[in-house]
């Protein structure tokens, strides 16, 4: 009776075979770590963030007049409506914690280099697109800092020389942020960006399943055809979309054995995840900021004013240079850059396994510039801090210049010819 | 590389504290649990600070349930505005006016704890002392030149700044060692301090009043995440049997 059903449901649409393609028959490199985990969860993340926003929009006021009161209705009247609220404002924070780990992960393995270029572009744009969900979804409870971080955020673009301020003018569609941004934002928020958000995150599986995999080892797990012994193959039968024209080895099946590893992560996550829904929301004034349960007053400015966290490495370079307009081309330059890493490393290994001490260090120093300029961004900008920020700045674009230069002549050690367990 | 970090360990420190309170804010000791002190703190604002300041996202019915008071008694002790239970918890003042009165219009308190912390409200409301340049003759040492007259005078008396002689450097200077009342309210110092723990503690169950079955809850979630992150262990060993 199953069978039947599911055969009737092939000869009309590719359902077995897709299943197949992308899970049962996928061939995974039998070597992922910690590391492959975060893609799923930003998966999970992404989904909370749709259905929550679902319920959310349900009882949410898009208008200056009733957003902030609409907001303070779901979270005192609306059953479960505090519920709703803090997973999507906590799913909103640890989008961008997996998101950052993720990224973090392609460049621990070299996972954006060749043939998945394209892979790693549209992650990138993956990333552009959370970042206009997020700031625009940050507006829509219409708090203090909603509408002053929106505020600070919008002038940057009046630092583009001769269309400046016609831009400004055109995003908030006011003289100042008011009703009419809001209303704007909260249909980008709910309909256009997810939307673009969805495809982008299918058009990155799609890439993925396309190259395949990386690996903790970065050593392909596809071979020329015919030059594996058949002793040395996977028992496991995979697609012939990935055997007709290579030998798969050190392979298994994605589904089941990596969909049941990724339900113990995912239930790891979770507990972390609902630690703070359900005993500390705010984070420590992390990922609710106490002035936002004050409503939005165009006329009472903050005394100090600060992005979310997720923005502050960038809002810290931004700082870091006393000229507008050169900090705002900065600011979205340490983003492009990132885009262009596939073409920057011209490396051909691609694991820091087995990549140069320089290399190491490398990351390591843009790794903790990234956390420290991070943390600048939440603080007042000082002398001091201003300094700091600038010399983390340096170091932040200091990995990319530095990388384009050695990596073409990188020591690198040997690189095994397949992957280690 | 280490000059960096030495530097850093040390100048960390001064980024920190360039931005934090003047005064020293005193821990309000807040147990949701307390039924008895949040109803005693809702009954203080209701008699003393909803005149000014509404709570215009909360209803009181919904307080009322929370607090453990039965609707017919709240509603008739505890309910001066409106006269459905199920009304928002707001007052009739004019926003124009107060602004008038007060320069500024005095600000809901709904939210008022998760803004400022009850730390921060819990010293506020014991840190008004005389102060005859100003229009109402008070002051306030946490909120200074704060546009609100001293509400709760008749409860506390009226502090004044108190100054020590001390012997400072060989000589002798007036130095500032804090607030003492005059005595002519009708509370105790250690009643008054109680009475605003009360109110700061009803401001905090105000800000979030689903804390406690959100807590709950979560515990209720830990169990099950326990029990699927273990299924989900003992799944992914089974499955995994197979590759060894």
């Amino acid at each position: 009776m199953a069978n039947k059903f599911v055969e009737w449901i092939d000869a009309r649409i590719p359902m077995t075979k897709t299943w197949n393609i992308h899970l049962a028959q996928y061939p995974a490199p039998k070597n992922f770590n910690f590391w492959y985990l975060f893609g799923v969860l930003a998966m999970l993340v992404l989904v909370n963030q749709i259905l929550t926003g679902v319920w959310l929009t349900m009882n949410y006021v898009p208008s200056a007049e009733g957003a902030f009161a609409s907001v303070e209705y779901i979270m005192r009247d609306v059953e479960y409506g505090w519920l709703l609220r803090y997973m999507h404002s906590t799913g909103a924070s640890a989008f961008f914690i997996v998101v950052y780990l993720h990224m973090f992960r392609g460049m621990l393995y070299g996972s954006y280099q060749k043939p998945r270029e394209l892979l790693w572009l549209f992650g990138m744009f993956i990333f552009l697109v959370l970042m206009a969900e997020a700031f625009m979804g940050y507006l829509l409870p219409w708090g203090q800092m909603s509408y002053w971080g929106a505020q600070v955020i919008i002038s940057l673009f009046g630092a583009i020389p001769v269309i400046g301020d016609d831009l400004t003018l055109w995003i908030r569609g006011d003289y100042v942020i008011s009703g009419a941004t809001l209303n704007r934002f909260f249909a980008l928020h709910v309909i256009a960006l997810p939307l673009v958000l969805v495809i982008l995150v299918f058009l990155h599986i799609i890439a993925l399943h396309e190259v395949g995999s990386n690996n903790p080892d970065g050593v392909p797990i596809k071979k020329p055809k015919g030059s594996v012994p058949d002793e040395e193959k996977p028992k496991f039968k995979f697609h012939e979309r990935f055997t007709k024209k290579y030998d798969i080895v050190d392979a298994i099946p994605f589904y089941p054995y990596y969909i049941v590893k990724d339900l113990v992560g995912i239930g790891i996550f979770l507990f972390l995840f609902c630690y703070v829904i359900f005993f500390m929301p705010e984070m420590g004034g992390f990922f609710l900021e106490p002035p936002n349960f004050e409503p939005a007053n165009p006329l009472k400015t903050p005394e100090h004013i600060a992005p979310v966290w997720y923005f502050t490495p960038f809002y810290a370079i931004l700082r870091a240079v006393p000229d507008k307009l050169f900090g705002v081309i900065l600011m979205f330059a340490s983003i492009v850059l990132l885009a262009l890493l596939p073409w920057l490393d011209r490396g051909r290994v691609r694991s820091i396994r087995y990549r140069s001490v320089l290399h190491k260090l490398n990351l390591a120093v843009f790794s903790v510039s990234f956390l420290v300029l991070g943390y600048l961004g939440t603080q007042p900008a000082t002398p001091t801090a201003t300094v700091f920020a600038q010399i983390f700045t340096f170091l932040y674009f200091a990995f990319f210049v530095l990388l384009f230069f050695y990596s073409k002549r990188e020591k690198t050690k040997p690189v095994p010819e397949r992957v280690t367990s | 590389m280490k000059k960096l970090l030495i530097a850093l360990a040390t100048l960390i420190p001064s980024l920190v504290f360039a931005a934090g309170p003047t005064v020293p804010l005193d821990e309000a000791k807040v147990d949701l649990h307390d039924k008895a002190s949040l109803q005693r703190g809702a009954q203080l604002f209701m008699n003393y600070c909803l005149g000014c300041h509404s709570l215009e996202y909360a209803r009181y019915n919904r307080m009322f349930e929370d607090l453990g008071i039965p609707e017919e008694v709240g509603q008739k002790n505890l309910q001066f505005t409106g006269d459905k239970a199920g009304d928002l918890i707001t007052n009739n003042m004019s926003p124009e006016k107060a602004g008038a009165w007060f320069g500024n219009p005095p600000p809901d308190l709904t939210n008022v704890a998760r803004v400022r912390g009850p730390d921060w409200i819990y010293t506020y409301l014991r840190s008004f002392y005389r102060d005859d340049s100003r229009p109402f003759g008070v002051n306030n040492t946490v909120f200074p030149n704060v546009g609100m007259p001293h509400v709760l005078q008749e409860l506390q008396g009226l502090p004044e700044k108190t100054y020590e002689e001390r012997r400072i450097d060989g000589e002798m200077q007036k130095v500032y060692v804090g607030l003492k009342t005059d005595g002519k309210g009708r509370l105790t110092e250690s009643e008054y301090d109680q009475a605003m723990l009360d109110l700061t503690s009803f401001l905090v169950y105000m800000g979030e009043p689903m804390k406690l079955e959100q807590r709950r809850m979560g515990w209720f979630v830990f169990g099950f995440l326990l029990v699927f992150t273990i299924l989900a262990w003992l799944l992914k060993k089974e499955f995994w049997k197979d590759l060894k």
